[in-house]
């Protein structure tokens, strides 16, 4: 019997499977499909302050192993997030939850994660600085280490739940900007959020997504997501959830022996809508091949011997 | 939605660059409207094809070869696809009066000849005006009047059938209730020209096809839509022109 399970800022997951904000929804829609309480937990769709409907169409763009997306933080806003869209995901998962919090100023993410801090159903707040499709935030905050600092104090301040700050891989030194987090005060960090990339369509001459850039994801770019967690979990102390192009127990395995302690997985989820179940159902024979007993024990191991 | 393996029957040229596949598997999931997501070897995301008709275990689509994806389809003369079946919001049948008509416009006539089928089942009386650009493009006409529709076939050219658009003829047409689906343009057109309710169905470029991604989005007079989710089919009142 080997063992899944891994400790996450004080909370315990069966898995270290996550499903990346923003390719899962609430949770719900995919519970119609498999029990969502087999998955670690799951990081729900990006929520601001104030109601969005985000970039116009097309807003998606194929790549070699990969795509380009660039939605632009759709979502109804948080007071709708909690009287809606949580109450339906508590009837199907008794779990806690990872709420991603995004935002256009300081204000805006402390006044959201405030009131998520509220919410029994949420384990961790996912506090997104680094979404490369909205102007004047996001990512705006996640290329500077001030300003990653600055956001995680605020978060800091307003809620007691563990605060993971999630990073762009779209700057210079992305170990800079994860030990301002952990100064700040931040419990975790989670990366990478997707690369900007551009696609053009030949036929009319013109960008393939009407905002012309979006963020990059999927399997291509997995290396460089590897290596990023690699830099960063030697650099700080708290934990770090790596994502970037996770998809199948394998990449699993070497995302955690990069340093990760769990695992999102994004873009996967769009091709293959069972793409988590097959990972955690995987895991175990993944880890037997490789001679893992405890998974919780790989964690960072490329640096031991 | 269920993820399913489908065999492929059938794959042949209708016109130039019209193509028509059959596959056998649970066609259970389907409804007209609907469409199928289809993976293909070596490109990342799904492939979203509008349903043209099943029945008894075979799934019947149509397919314009537009780009790598549908190359690749063309090739296929054999072997199993993993599709996705049961997607979207499909075309209600309640709404319509006894006498619908229904406007399909290039590769948009596909979805028209499931919803004819069905309704003339419910013993409506169907009227189907087919759109193209040419008469080469021409497909699928003597289907729909095997259904037992009074068809209407229309060329911006004039090479075959009425000359102009498809709403040239839908003047001289007695109808009810108004299911269209084609290119934007058309939709607009139709939605200007018809004088009855109905119901039209839309295209956008999808992530995943299945309402995850929220890749393609549009406002409505009723809110936020997906297209892959609430649509592609959507009502005439709630649309924003």
């Amino acid at each position: 019997m080997v063992n899944t399970k891994v400790e996450l800022c004080g909370i315990t997951l069966d898995n270290p499977i996550i499903p990346a904000s923003g390719t899962f929804g609430f949770g719900y829609e995919f519970a119609e499909l498999y029990d969502i309480n087999m998955l670690g937990t799951f990081s729900f769709k990006g929520t601001t302050k104030d109601p969005r409907f985000g970039n116009p169409t097309p807003r998606i763009a194929e790549c070699t192993s990969g795509m380009i997306n660039a939605v632009g933080l759709q979502n109804p806003g948080v007071d709708k997030v909690i009287s809606e869209e949580l109450p339906k995901l508590q009837k199907c998962f008794n779990k806690k939850v990872m709420a991603n919090v995004s935002g256009f100023s300081v204000e805006d993410y402390a006044y959201t994660c405030e009131r998520l801090d509220k919410c029994d159903i949420v384990g961790w707040l996912e506090v997104n600085i680094s979404c490369p499709n909205v102007h004047g935030g996001g990512m705006s905050f996640g290329t500077d280490p001030e300003a990653a600092a600055e956001v995680t104090r605020a978060v800091k301040a307003v809620t007691k739940k563990p605060v993971i700050v999630k990073l762009s891989p779209n700057v210079t030194d992305i170990v800079a900007i994860a030990k301002a987090c952990e100064r700040a005060g931040a419990d975790g960090i989670s990366l990478i959020n997707t690369m900007l990339g551009m696609r053009i369509n030949l036929r009319t001459k013109k960008p393939v997504i009407a905002n012309k850039m979006g963020g990059f994801s999927g399997a291509a770019i997995f290396p460089v997501a590897v290596r990023m967690v690699y830099q960063v979990a030697n650099a700080v102390d708290i934990p770090v959830v790596g994502m970037g192009g996770v998809s199948c127990a394998e990449d699993v395995i070497e995302m955690m022996l990069a340093g990760a302690t769990a695992v999102e997985v994004g873009a996967q989820n769009l091709v293959d809508p069972y793409a988590c179940k097959k990972i955690i159902e995987d895991l175990p024979s993944a880890m037997q091949k490789y001679g893992i007993e405890n998974l919780s024990d790989i964690i960072g191991a490329v640096n031991n011997g | 939605m269920k993820q399913l393996l489908f065999q492929i029957t059938e794959n042949i040229k209708l016109t130039d660059n019209v193509m028509r596949m059959r596959l056998k598997g649970d066609t259970s999931d389907i409804t007209a409207g609907q469409f199928v997501n289809i993976k293909l070897d070596g490109l990342f995301l799904r492939r979203p094809i509008s349903v043209c008709d099943c029945s008894d275990g075979i799934l019947t689509i149509i397919y314009k070869i537009v780009g790598k994806g549908t190359e690749q389809m063309a090739e296929m003369k054999e072997g199993t696809l993993d599709v996705l079946t049961g997607l979207g919001n499909g075309y209600d049948l309640s709404r319509s009066t006894d006498k619908p008509l229904l406007i399909g416009g290039g590769v948009g006539v596909p979805p028209m000849y499931l919803l004819a089928k069905k309704l003339r089942e419910q013993g409506k009386e169907v009227s189907v005006i087919l759109g193209f650009n040419t008469k080469d493009e021409i497909f699928y006409e003597s289907e729909f009047k095997a259904l037992g529709c009074n068809v209407g076939v229309t060329t911006v050219d004039g090479s075959y059938g009425t000359k102009g658009f498809v709403t040239t003829l839908m003047e001289e047409i007695d109808y009810g209730y108004t299911y269209c689906c084609g290119p934007e343009p058309m939709l607009k057109a139709v939605y200007k020209a018809s004088k009855t309710s109905g119901q039209y169905s839309f295209e956008e470029r999808m992530g995943c096809g299945f309402g995850a991604c929220m890749g393609c989005s549009c406002k409505t007079i009723t809110g936020y839509k997906r297209i892959c989710k609430e649509g592609p089919v959507l009502e005439k009142e709630e649309i924003l022109w």
